[in-house]
């Protein structure tokens, strides 16, 4: 069977695509968007000194971190209606399930990172913010959280691309986003490679899009011209990220 | 200008600081030496509540903070200058030095630059204002951290071996800025091994060794005529 190009090409600028794709990001963004939200304080609290409440949010942290993301996802869209009888009503769509499960799986990994992140930075910062008198408050948001957000930052760019492909399993719980589109369309005419073809385009451009942004961020934030010569390009690290996946 | 009364120190099972006492009056130059692990950094440290105290008392200027709010307000009346610098390294040395007098003095940013440049001149480093931390040399970096710690206009600077991290031929820029603070007339405590530096700048040499200290003198008297045992050894290590 050949490929056949206006399939790929009638698939690639169809509003079906288009839209599943534009579910697929959002869904990413606004589930990392509220990882990364949750993460911050979470990271903050972890790193303190050891109790009992630590142990507890260490231990879900821990939870979220081990079990599949599939299984939470079907979790959040199947068990917590049995549980919770608001979560029967209508708008429990599974657009909302998918970004619950997600944001939940999210912060979990995410805290890890800028757990990690904070704790590389180097105890004598803290110690000339707190001799020049600045409150803990300002110690964090003007020393400790921009160095950290640096260390950070390629480290989130990686997360958020593999959030970007597993936002793909919600097409188990019914949310149209591209996968679940390209499935199908595959299922009604069997053209396998055409479609999965224009799925891949788009799932490329996307992470392309997002390699491209996050070197960008990453040479603004570099601060000398030293750590700027030093800093992987784009290049490096689309390969890097090809060796990964 | 700072009065350390009777104050101990544990880390765990060991005692840092043990019912340490010491009186440091205004524009008064005051070395701390003695071998490592005297406990002189955690003593200084402490002058800035860096390094709580377990008991007894550290009082500044004769106002003892409570809380935290008073430990923050007490520090700004102390500058301290590290062992490692510690300056920010994702901001200039024109923003190092601006920081803290902007947050923390509330100065708008153009009195903070103001006031950072007539410091950065003074330790004769205003012409890398625009650079990163990492760009200058050692030396050049420890000056920066003295300015960035003038900046904030303190009554008294603590200098924790602040020429212990660099390379042999950068000491004496530094040093020289430090003498010629104290020719200005501030109040100065400094852990030091520098001894030249010592014997030119200070009034008051302090030996401590294993948490207490053991010897208060002027440096001519130290350094001729120690009377413990155990400053006598210290310095004649000194001399080899």
């Amino acid at each position: 069977m050949a490929f056949d190009s206006s399939v790929f090409f009638g698939a690639l600028f169809s509003t079906a695509f288009l839209n599943g794709a534009l579910v697929t990001v959002f869904l990413a963004l606004l589930s990392h968007g509220v990882g990364i939200l949750i993460s911050i304080p979470a990271a903050l609290y972890i790193s303190g000194p050891p109790s009992l409440l630590r142990w507890l949010v260490k231990g879900v942290l821990g939870v979220l971190r081990g079990a599949p993301t599939l299984l939470q996802l079907l979790f959040v869209w199947n068990a917590l209606p049995q549980f919770f009888p608001v979560f029967r009503e209508p708008w429990f769509s599974p657009f909302l399930a998918a970004w619950i499960a997600l944001s939940l799986n999210e912060a979990a990994y995410q805290t890890e990172i800028n757990r990690a992140a904070l704790g590389a930075i180097d105890p004598g910062q803290k110690a000339a913010g707190v001799a020049l008198g600045l409150t803990r408050f300002q110690i964090l948001r003007k020393i400790l959280l921009p160095q950290a957000v640096r260390v950070a930052l390629p480290s989130t760019a990686n997360e958020f691309i593999t959030l970007l492909k597993i936002t793909s399993l919600a097409s188990v719980i019914s949310l149209s986003e591209l996968m679940s589109v390209t499935s199908r369309a595959v299922a009604t005419t069997f053209q396998f490679t055409e479609y999965y073809a224009a799925a891949l385009v788009y799932y490329l451009v996307m992470v392309y899009v997002l390699v491209f942004l996050q070197s960008r961020l990453e040479r603004r934030l570099v601060w000398n011209t030293s750590a700027a010569a030093a800093a992987p390009g784009m290049l490096q690290k689309a390969m890097a990220f090809y060796r990964r996946s | 200008m700072i009065r350390v009364d009777n104050i101990s120190k544990r880390y765990g099972d060991f005692l840092v600081l043990d019912k340490v006492s010491l009186s440091i009056a205004k524009g008064a130059k005051v070395v701390i030496c003695g071998p490592s692990g005297s406990g002189k950094s955690t003593l200084i440290r402490c002058m800035n509540y860096l390094a709580p105290h377990d008991t007894g008392v550290v009082s500044i200027d004769g106002v003892e903070p409570k809380n935290r709010r008073s430990c923050e307000a007490v520090r700004r009346e102390v500058g301290m200058v590290f062992q490692n610098f510690n300056l920010f390294p994702h901001l200039t040395i024109l923003e190092n030095c601006i920081l803290a007098p902007m947050m923390a003095r509330k100065l708008t940013r153009a009195q903070a630059t103001e006031r950072a440049y007539q410091y950065l001149k003074r330790v004769h480093i205003s012409e890398q204002a625009d650079k990163y931390p990492t760009q200058l040399s050692g030396g050049q970096q420890q000056r920066v951290a003295i300015a960035r710690a003038l900046c904030m206009e303190p009554k008294v600077m603590l200098f924790d071996e602040p020429t212990s991290a660099l390379d042999p031929e950068m000491v004496g820029e530094v040093l020289d800025v430090m003498v010629e603070l104290a020719g200005d007339g501030m109040t100065m405590v400094c852990v030091t091994h520098e001894m030249a530096f010592a014997r030119k700048v200070a009034d008051q040499i302090v030996f401590m060794d294993k948490g207490q200290i053991v010897e208060v003198a002027p440096p001519e008297q130290f350094f001729t005529a120690a009377t413990s045992p155990r400053a006598k050894t210290f310095l004649s290590q000194l001399q080899h």
